[in-house]
C-alpha cells in the first residue's frame, strides 16, 4: 500500500489536487487579508462566498457562460461589499458581529433562492482545464502548476498583485496606514473611511469570486456548498501573518494536506477510525501554526476598531 | 395535505438582518478593543437566543401554517374526505433539501407516495444539517401536538432519546437506525442498503476495464457502509480480482471534497464510480466529466448524469411508513424496527434507459436482485 503512495504519478496528482482545493481559500483569504491591514475583520466570508458561488451558478445554467458567470460572482461580491461598508465604516458598526450577521443572510438568502429557481440539483458544465503552452508539456510540473482552469492561474496570479498594492504602492500604503493608526493616517488627509470602503469591496469582491472558482469546479450547487471554507480563509489570513505571500503558504498547506489525506484514503493506507483522525489533519495543522504565528506576529494595530474621526 | 418549511432559510435571513441592523444601532464609541470583544461576545449570546427563539417561533408557524391549510382543504374537499379513520399528522425534520436527490429526497417521495393512500397531514422541515436546530424542530411538533414526529438521518439519535420521554403520547420515529432506545413511543427503521449495494458492484465488476472501481462515502456508518460493503462484496463476488478503492470523506456536505475525493479515485485508476450520501452530487461531476459509469442509491441519481448513471438503488421509504402508521391506528407508539428489503418492496432498483447497458449485464443483476430476494444470495455483510 505504501509503495503505491510513493509513486511519482501519485505525487504529482497529490500535488495538483492539493492546488486546486487551495485555489477558493487563496481568493477568499488574500481579500480578506487586504481588508484586515486596513483594519476591518469581516465574519461574513463564507456568506459572501455562498452567494458568489450561488450567483455563478445560476449565471452559469441559464446562459451557459462562464465569462458572466465570473463577472455576475464578482458583481454580487463587490454589492455585498459596499453593504459591509456601510454597516460598518459609515455606520460603525461592530465588526464581528455585523459579520456574523452577513453570513447568516448568505447562508439563507442562497437556499431561498435555490429552491426557489433551481429546485434539485442540475449540474452545469465544469469549468474547463486550460494547458499553458509548452510548460504543460514538462514531465510532472506541467501537470502540477499548469493544467488547471483559469481561475487557479488567477488566483495565484493575484498574489503578488495584492503584495505589490500593499507594500509598492501609495494606496497599499494608505491601507497600512489606516489599519495601524487611523487617527494618525486622518491628520495626513488619508480618507480612512474611504479607504477602508475599497479594501472591503476588494474583499467581498474576492470572496464572491472564490465561491464561483468553487461552484465553476465542482459543477453543481447545493445548500451549504462552502461547508465553512470562509471561516478557513479567515483563519488563513492569521496563519499567513496579514501578508500575501504568508496566505498562499497556508492556503497551499491546507490544500495540500487536505489532498493528502484523500489520497492516503483512496489507496486504502489508512481505514477506519484512523481515516477519521486523520480527515481532522488539516485543520489541527492550521491551528498548530496559528498559534505559533499568532506569538510572533501582532495583528493590525486598529483591526476591528471603527474610526470615529470626531471623538479623535 | 403537505406543507414543507426550511427554517434555517427564514431563521438565517432574519438573524442575518437583524445582526447588521442591530450592530448598525451600535452607540459605541469605545476604541479598546477588549471592550469591543467583550461586547462582542455578549451580543452574540443575545443573537443565539435570538435565533433560537426564531427557530421555535418558525416551527410553530409552520405547524400554523399546516392546520390552517389543514382546515381549508377540509372545508373545500368534505365529500373527499378520506376513509373512516382520523387523520394522522406527521411531521418529518431532514438534515439536507426535499429534492437533493438522495437521502432527504426518498422519504419526500415515499411520503408522496403514502398520503396518495391515506389521511395524512404532513409538515417537512428540511435543511436541518445543524442537528441543534433539528432538535428544536422535532421538540416543536411533539410539543404542537403532531401524532408522529419523524427524524429522519441517523445523526438525529442524541437528542431524540432526550426528547421522546417528555412526550409520551406522541410517536417518533428514526432512521437509518435499528435502536429503539428501549422507549416505548420510538420506532426506528433502516434500510439493508446492503442489497442494492452489492448488485451495483455485481454490474459494475462486468463493466470496468481497469480493475479499479471507485467509491466516495460520507461517513463508515448506517446506511452508507451497509451499501459501501455491500458495493464491494458484489465486485469481489463477481470478479475478485477487481479492486474498490473506497474513499469516506467524514463529510454528508462538503461537495467540494467529494469532489476531489473522486477526482483522486479516477487519478488511481478507478474507471468506475459510485458513491452515497447527500455530498456525492461533486463526484458525479467528475464521473460526468470524465465520462466514467456512475451507480446511484437512495434515489434515481439520474438527473445527475443522464448520459454515465447506469442504476441506481432506490428507497421506499413508504413500505415502513405504512407499517407505522399501522401499528400507531393499532395503539402502538413505538419499540419496533422496521427495514427497507427487496423481499417487502423497500428496495427497487432503477435503471437509466438512456445508458446503454450490456444485456448479459443487467440479466446478472436481474438474477442477483431475484437471489436476494428469495435468500438464496446473501451479501455477506454483517452490521
Amino acid at each position: 500500500m505504501w509503495s503505491d503512495f510513493f509513486t511519482v504519478s501519485v505525487f504529482v496528482a497529490t500535488l495538483a489536487s492539493g492546488i486546486r482545493l487551495a485555489t477558493p481559500f487563496l481568493l477568499a483569504a488574500l481579500g480578506e487579508a487586504v481588508g484586515q491591514r486596513s483594519g476591518v475583520l469581516n465574519l461574513g466570508v463564507e456568506g459572501v462566498m455562498l452567494i458568489g458561488a450561488f450567483a455563478a451558478y445560476f449565471t452559469k445554467l441559464k446562459t451557459e457562460s462562464t465569462v458572466l458567470a465570473v463577472l455576475v460572482a464578482l458583481g454580487v461580491g463587490a454589492v455585498m461589499g459596499l453593504i459591509y461598508a456601510f454597516v460598518t465604516v459609515i455606520m460603525q458598526a461592530a465588526q464581528g458581529i455585523s459579520g456574523i450577521g452577513i453570513y447568516l443572510f448568505g447562508l439563507g438568502f442562497t437556499d431561498l433562492l435555490f429552491q426557489k429557481q433551481v429546485g434539485t440539483p442540475q449540474p452545469i458544465p465544469k469549468l474547463a482545464k486550460v494547458e499553458i503552452p509548452l510548460l504543460s508539456d514538462i514531465p510532472w510540473i506541467g501537470e502540477i502548476f499548469f493544467q488547471h482552469n483559469l481561475l487557479v492561474y488567477l488566483a495565484f496570479l493575484l498574489v503578488p498583485v495584492a503584495w505589490f498594492m500593499i507594500n509598492k504602492t501609495t494606496f497599499g500604503l494608505n491601507i497600512r496606514a489606516v489599519g495601524e493608526t487611523p487617527e494618525a493616517a486622518d491628520t495626513l488627509g488619508v480618507s480612512v473611511n474611504l479607504t477602508r470602503t475599497f479594501t472591503i469591496v476588494i474583499g467581498n469582491t474576492m470572496a464572491g469570486l472564490a465561491g464561483a472558482a468553487l461552484a465553476l469546479e465542482v459543477g453543481i450547487f447545493q445548500q451549504n456548498l462552502t461547508a465553512g471554507q470562509g471561516f478557513i480563509a479567515i483563519a488563513l489570513v492569521y496563519f499567513g501573518a496579514w501578508r500575501p505571500v504568508g496566505v498562499m503558504s497556508g492556503a497551499l498547506l491546507f490544500g495540500i494536506v487536505s489532498a493528502t489525506v484523500l489520497t492516503l484514503k483512496t489507496l486504502g493506507i489508512v481505514e477506519g477510525a484512523a481515516s477519521s483522525l486523520l480527515a481532522m489533519a488539516p485543520a489541527i495543522l492550521t491551528i498548530v501554526v496559528l498559534v505559533v504565528v499568532s506569538r510572533r506576529i501582532a495583528a493590525p494595530a486598529a483591526l476591528t476598531r471603527p474610526f470615529d474621526r470626531a471623538a479623535s | 395535505m403537505r406543507i414543507r418549511t426550511t427554517p434555517k432559510t427564514a431563521v438565517a435571513l432574519v438573524a442575518g438582518l437583524a445582526l447588521v441592523a442591530g450592530a448598525c444601532g451600535s452607540d459605541d464609541d469605545s476604541s479598546d478593543s477588549a471592550d469591543d470583544a467583550e461586547e462582542a461576545v455578549d451580543e452574540a449570546e443575545e443573537t443565539l437566543d435570538s435565533v433560537a427563539d426564531e427557530a421555535e417561533e418558525a416551527v410553530d408557524t409552520a405547524v400554523d401554517d399546516t392546520e390552517e391549510a389543514t382546515e381549508n382543504s377540509a372545508a373545500e374537499e368534505t365529500d373527499e374526505a378520506a376513509g373512516d379513520g382520523e387523520t394522522i399528522r406527521v411531521g418529518i425534520v431532514a438534515p439536507s433539501a426535499s429534492n437533493d436527490l438522495a437521502f432527504t429526497q426518498s422519504m419526500v417521495d415515499s411520503v408522496e407516495r403514502v398520503e396518495a393512500e391515506r389521511d395524512l397531514e404532513v409538515a417537512i422541515t428540511d435543511g436541518t444539517f445543524v442537528v441543534e436546530d433539528a432538535a428544536a424542530a422535532i421538540r416543536g411538533y411533539a410539543e404542537d401536538g403532531f401524532d408522529l414526529v419523524i427524524a429522519h438521518g441517523s445523526q438525529y439519535g442524541g437528542p431524540l432519546e432526550e426528547i421522546a420521554p417528555d412526550f409520551p403520547e406522541v410517536s417518533f420515529a428514526w432512521g437509518t437506525s435499528v435502536d429503539t432506545f428501549g422507549l416505548d413511543n420510538v420506532y426506528a427503521y433502516t434500510t439493508n442498503a446492503d442489497l442494492g449495494g452489492y448488485v451495483n458492484g455485481v454490474m459494475a465488476a462486468q463493466l470496468t476495464e481497469s480493475d479499479v472501481i471507485g467509491v466516495v462515502g460520507p461517513v463508515e456508518v448506517g446506511d452508507a457502509k451497509l451499501y459501501v460493503d455491500g458495493f464491494s462484496n458484489g465486485v469481489a463476488a463477481t470478479n475478485p480480482d477487481v479492486t474498490v478503492n473506497v474513499n469516506y470523506i467524514e463529510s454528508f456536505s462538503d461537495v467540494a471534497l467529494a469532489s476531489e475525493a473522486a477526482t483522486s479515485l479516477v487519478a488511481n485508476g478507478a474507471d468506475i464510480l459510485t458513491g452515497t450520501a447527500q455530498m456525492v452530487v461533486g463526484a458525479t461531476g467528475v464521473a460526468t466529466e470524465s465520462g466514467l459509469p456512475w451507480f446511484g442509491t437512495q434515489s434515481n441519481q439520474t438527473p445527475l448524469g443522464e448520459d454515465i448513471v447506469v442504476a441506481s438503488q432506490v428507497y421506499h421509504w413508504e413500505i415502513v411508513l405504512n407499517q407505522m402508521l399501522d401499528s400507531l391506528e393499532g395503539g402502538t407508539l413505538g419499540g419496533e424496527t422496521y427495514t427497507l428489503t427487496f423481499e417487502n418492496g423497500g428496495l427497487e432498483m432503477e435503471y437509466n434507459d438512456a445508458f446503454e447497458l450490456d444485456e448479459a449485464v443487467r440479466a446478472s443483476a436481474d438474477e442477483a436482485v431475484a437471489g436476494l430476494t428469495d435468500g438464496s444470495l446473501t451479501t455477506g455483510v454483517t452490521e
